[in-house]
């Protein structure tokens, strides 16, 4: 909302820096995001009088002006405008000043003719013809002010406002009008609100006669004003009145129009002027209908567009068809013509939210609409119509019809509270009189009388004590508040078993080498195909964004791999030479019921290039699950899914149970994300392997007897995965076996094709006594003979 | 035979001194000392001489023995002390040349600044939760006081995925959650996504982060709102941090205020870095609606509460002086590795 200091200054009376004033007003509830010095950007500019012209010696477009700026001072310019006028008075740029957005003006040569500062165009002031109807845009503007040379032109052009602009609340819809923002100042500064109350003469006969009014949608249309003003002269508006338009960031047109647009800014009321002509229609008596569109399909609005409509929004009619969109715009014949002689002044109230919807159907927004939208007070349409008439007579260019039609649905009847000052000084900390909560409250216009407060119609948004309790303390300040902790019981602050394992798997992530990637949540559904998802998975059952910003976030994922892969591939494309990267990810798992939420579970991604292989990424997984003290895992091959490469696949099982998945990425959805490099993936589920973690460690003792360590080297099929002669020693063994490593794999021509060797170190050991080495050599053949029964495993030679 | 030793000494006194090493040395030992050394010989021979003799000559021979083994014993150590130096000599490497590093990871900036939110909070007694991002409108509008046809609902740009269901754009219906579950009193922080439809820009993601916080309890006012929150601003931007409270308006708070911070640069004179205000918005807060507690089956004549909503991202960027949110998204390597 912008707010000339001009204006403010008929309402209240006030003497402040627009530093002081904006901290006040901030204190109190009403920011100012900024305000402008209009003439800020112009310096040295004054008036001058131009005292002869005559043609440059030389240059055949040029004059040369002598120029009269006060002070006994004459300067020489040298000019290419044509509209010059001898005596006229124009705007005058001295030398070393500037105009708005220019550079300084300084003194030049022009065809050998010294020119110093420059005659001003309106632009060149930030002006335009709507600001001054009897100047030209292309020209040098001559001054019809009175006003003398060496005048600083600002104060002449007034261009020496300050406007504000005030950032209103959605709670203070009131406050988008001059009006409004005036009684927040008087109260926030103390100082006196001087209001009017809008005086008609009329005289023009009685309104009825002339147009009348139905409403038939009273529940968008609550209250309906009219009053109607002839003998109009349509016309340039005062320049005081041009200036108050354009300080509200409006442009001036005529009369008629500026004093609607006055009104709408001075009281927050949307104002629209009808030509009779356009009530008249297509003959017999003005009138006015309020009603939804029904049939009627397409309208053509102000702006030439045809509007399609649907049958529930709400239309200004005249008895044969519509003429406008009730509080919107207005139709294409509708406005305020030269040849205007009788107008009628429409102060409505509309239902703001069914406005709302129209507009967003008919993708349109005004001002009016916006004002309607956020809900305006239904009290005010007579003073606003008033002030109107006021404003015609004022400008002696209309003569007002006596009489006012006003269609009233509002039953609005005067909210009263209780005030209850113990409950708010409870509610704020706080210990204040009585007496002050009163003065406050008057100074914001409630009224008063014994425990009751009446509220004022334009404070819709106070409905009970909290509300009068905000009002109290933003007027008394916040910063006046005491500060003091709750003396609640000793409050017991801690983290969930579930987020320390959460920041134990990131502790240990980091420590290995990993960075966090946070990515969308949502994906576009051309991903799933992307990581080779089969057309038939149900992981392509996606909660479905209705309204989505574009394809690529229209879907919650149902699996956190495309939002890594795109991670990496974006590294990949910015040469980073490899990444370990980690994420925890939601993802959403719909319900079989539209109306049921999806279920979210956060799942751990891990993405590499670069930075090793399969095994690598593996015994990440198997170090994590160790840090984490979660059971030790199974990895058992994966051969089906599509976004993995079928042999270097595994699920990663824990008790039977899969809590994810790791593996080297698809040599087809590697090239799909542009990756030149072998990927690997791994998932885990969070919550399962919560579920999974072991029981607090206890201590066993240290042993007390020694160890046999044994070297086997096996030769098998290249098939056998080594996990199957690692569970026949653990059985065969059993206590005994205290660790297993497999530390060397060997293939050769020595041993045939399609055979390996995997060398195994065993370290045996009994707790209880000294282990022999015959029972180490019993029990080892015993293995070995499982194996060979069960795998044709033999003892390499 | 004292002749015989005299020699045999300066014989030994010249191998003990030409011996250059720790064998030589010990070489040198048995030589002159061992049982088949001279010395042990002429000991051996002692027994064919007189009582007087034996004992004269036995005294000669063991000051012999006795200086010898001092004597190699020293050098023994001398030689051992050159042979440690010259070790030390020629052990010397370069301290200057990179040493050979675990590689480390490190947490998304967004994560390290909220975690030390949250440390925060858990010391003055909070808990954390999370709560659903696919939402119920219910949970995220209706029961927060922003019915259906409110102006507010625009503002929020909201994404839907049925009409009731929608992804949250604040983390605050958790406060509803929180309230409904009734385990009173109440004293929470939600992070948490959250998600409005703005096109992507340098301050715009239509996703980022919130954090939600909530006390409800008996006696709550807006001082302890304030004493909290200051103690906050403090934790988080040091000692000297001051804070101002604005009146403002969210419609599920009342009174509504809220916090700004005197800027760090400019110490409140206005720079840059706050847009010349000399202040810096910091969280939304206020006194929890009597209609919301209500909703959610709290008596609000019994008990009060009060609320926040920070943003995230926005703390995020001042403290790195980061300029872009698309950067938080981007998961670029060349950015996460600056903050570790």
């Amino acid at each position: 909302m912008l707010l000339s200091q001009k204006w403010l200054q008929e309402f209240v009376e006030l003497d402040v820096t627009p530093r002081e004033f904006a901290n006040t007003m901030a204190m109190t509830g009403f920011c100012i995001g900024g305000y402008e010095r209009e003439g800020d950007e112009i310096k040295d500019v004054v008036v001058g009088r131009l005292l002869k012209v005559e043609r440059h010696p030389t240059v055949e477009k040029y004059f040369v002006c002598q120029v009269d700026v006060g002070g006994g001072r004459v300067l020489q310019q040298v000019t290419a405008a044509t509209n010059l006028v001898e005596g006229g008075l124009c705007p005058v740029c001295l030398p070393g000043g500037h105009v708005k957005g220019g550079a300084p003006i300084g003194e030049a040569e022009f065809g050998g003719v010294k020119s110093s500062g420059m005659l001003c165009s309106l632009p060149e002031l930030g002006l335009s013809q709507n600001d001054f109807p009897y100047g030209i845009e292309n020209g040098i503007f001559f001054i019809e002010e009175p006003c003398r040379p060496g005048d600083d032109i600002r104060p002449v052009l007034g261009l020496d406002d300050t406007v504000y602009d005030v950032e209103i609340t959605a709670n203070r819809p009131d406050g988008h009008s001059v009006i409004g923002v005036a009684r927040e100042v008087s109260a926030a500064f103390g100082k006196p609100f001087k209001g009017h109350k809008p005086q008609v003469k009329g005289g023009g006969g009685p309104v009825e006669e002339l147009v009348g009014v139905r409403v038939e949608s009273p529940d968008l249309c609550p209250r309906y004003t009219a009053r109607a003003v002839k003998n109009v002269k349509i016309g340039p508006s005062p320049k005081w009145l041009r200036e108050r338009i354009r300080a509200g960031g409006m442009r001036p047109i005529n009369n008629v129009v500026d004093i609607t647009n006055y009104v709408m800014m001075e009281y927050g009321q949307p104002m629209h002027a009808f030509d009779i002509r356009e009530l008249i229609g297509k003959g017999g008596k003005a009138q006015i209908v309020v009603r939804q569109a029904g049939d009627d399909k397409t309208f053509v609005t102000l702006d030439h567009q045809e509007r399609q409509l649907s049958p529930e929004m709400l239309m200004i009619c005249n008895a044969h068809e519509p003429v406008g969109l009730a509080g919107i715009m207005g139709g294409l014949q509708s406005g305020i013509k030269d040849d205007t002689t009788t107008v009628v002044f429409e102060s409505a109230n509309f239902y703001g939210p069914a406005l709302r919807r129209s507009g967003r159907k008919l993708g349109l927004r005004t001002d009016a609409l916006a004002r309607y939208e956020k809900g305006i007070d239904a009290q005010m349409t007579i003073d606003a119509v008033n002030r109107c008439c006021e404003l015609c007579e004022l400008l002696g260019c209309a003569q007002t019809l006596d009489g006012i039609i006003d269609v009233d649905n509002t039953h609005y009847t005067q909210r009263v509270i209780k005030l209850e000052p113990d409950k708010i000084n409870r509610l704020c900390g706080t210990d204040i009189s009585r007496e002050r909560m009163v003065e406050i409250l008057k100074s914001l216009q409630f009224e008063v009388q014994g425990d009751d407060v009446y509220v004022p119609a334009f404070r819709a948004d106070v409905e009970g004590m909290a509300d009068l309790a905000e009002e109290v303390v933003r007027m008394y300040g916040l910063d006046k508040v005491p500060s003091e902790l709750h003396k609640g019981g000793t409050p017991q602050g801690k983290y969930s078993p579930e987020q320390k394992f959460e920041r134990s798997t990131v502790q240990a992530l980091v420590g290995f080498g990993f960075f966090e990637s946070m990515t969308y949540t949502f994906i576009s559904p051309r991903y799933y195909d992307k990581i080779r998802m089969p057309k038939d998975s149900p992981l392509r059952n996606s909660i479905v964004i209705s309204n989505p910003l574009g394809e690529d976030t229209s879907i919650m994922r149902t699996t956190t791999l495309p939002s890594m892969l795109e991670t990496l591939s974006t590294n990949y494309s910015y040469r980073n030479g490899r990444a370990r990267m980690y994420e925890f990810g939601k993802i959403f798992l719909p319900s079989n019921d539209p109306e049921q939420l999806p279920e979210e579970r956060v799942i751990l991604t891990l993405g590499t290039y670069g930075a090793g292989d399969f095994y690598e990424l593996k015994g990440v997984v198997e170090a994590l699950l160790r840090t984490l003290h979660v059971a030790p895992a199974r990895f058992t091959a994966r051969r089906d899914d599509p976004t993995f490469h079928p042999g270097r696949c595994a699920d990663i099982v824990i008790d039977g149970d899969a809590v994810g998945v790791v593996g080297e990425v698809h040599p087809q959805v590697q090239e799909n994300y542009g990756i030149d490099e072998r990927v690997y993936l791994a998932t885990l589920d969070t919550q399962k392997l919560f579920a999974h973690r072991l029981p607090d460690a206890t201590y066993s003792p240290l042993p007390r007897f020694p160890a046999l360590t044994r070297d086997v080297a096996l030769v098998c099929s290249e098939e056998l995965e080594v996990a199957g002669i690692e569970d026949v020693f653990r059985e065969t063994f059993g206590e005994l076996l205290e660790s297993l490593t497999l530390f060397d794999v060997y293939r050769g021509k020595s041993l045939g094709d399609n055979v390996k060797s995997v060398a195994y170190a065993l370290v045996l050991r009994d707790r209880e006594a000294t282990l022999t080495d015959a029972r180490a050599a019993e029990l080892l053949d015993q293995a070995l003979d499982t194996l060979k029964n069960k795998y044709g495993v033999t003892l390499r030679s | 035979m004292n002749e015989t030793l005299r020699q045999l000494r300066q014989r030994a006194l010249a191998v003990i001194e030409q011996a250059g090493d720790l064998a030589a040395l010990e070489q040198a030992r048995i030589d002159l000392l061992g049982k088949k050394s001279e010395l042990s010989g002429v000991m051996k021979q002692m027994g064919k001489l007189d009582a007087q003799q034996r004992r004269e000559l036995g005294a000669m021979a063991n000051e012999l023995r006795s200086e010898l083994e001092t004597l190699l014993e020293d050098k023994k150590k001398a030689v051992a002390a050159a042979v440690l130096e010259q070790r030390l000599r020629e052990e010397r490497i370069d301290v200057t040349a990179p040493g050979r590093a675990p590689e480390t990871g490190g947490q998304h900036p967004l994560h390290l600044v909220l975690d030390e939110i949250k440390e925060i909070f858990v010391g003055m007694g909070y808990e954390i939760v999370d709560g659903p991002e696919v939402e119920y409108d219910l949970y995220n509008f209706e029961m927060l006081n922003i019915p259906r046809d409110h102006p507010a609902r625009d503002t929020q740009d909201t994404f839907y995925v049925t009409d009731n269901i929608l992804l949250r754009t604040q983390t605050s219906p958790m406060q509803v959650r929180t309230m409904l579950k009734g385990k009173l009193p109440i004293r929470v922080i939600v992070p948490g996504r959250v998600y409005r439809s703005d096109a992507v820009d340098a301050t715009h993601s239509p996703v980022f982060h919130q954090i939600e916080g909530l006390v409800v309890d008996k006696g709550v006012t807006l001082g302890d709102l304030k004493a909290t929150l200051e103690v906050f601003a403090k934790r988080m931007y040091g000692d000297d941090a001051v804070v101002r409270f604005r009146p403002s308006h969210f419609p599920f708070t009342e009174p509504s205020a809220e916090m700004d911070i005197m800027c760090f640069h400019c110490h409140g004179e206005g720079c840059s870095l706050c847009k010349g205000e000399g202040w810096i918005e910091i969280l939304g807060c206020g006194m929890v609606h009597p209609k919301v507690l209500a909703g959610c089956g709290i008596d609000p004549e019994v008990y009060s509460g009060w609320a926040l909503g920070m943003g995230l991202e926005r703390v995020v960027m001042r403290k790195y002086r980061i300029d872009d949110l698309r950067l938080f998204y981007e998961n670029d390597l060349r950015f996460l590795t600056q903050f570790n």
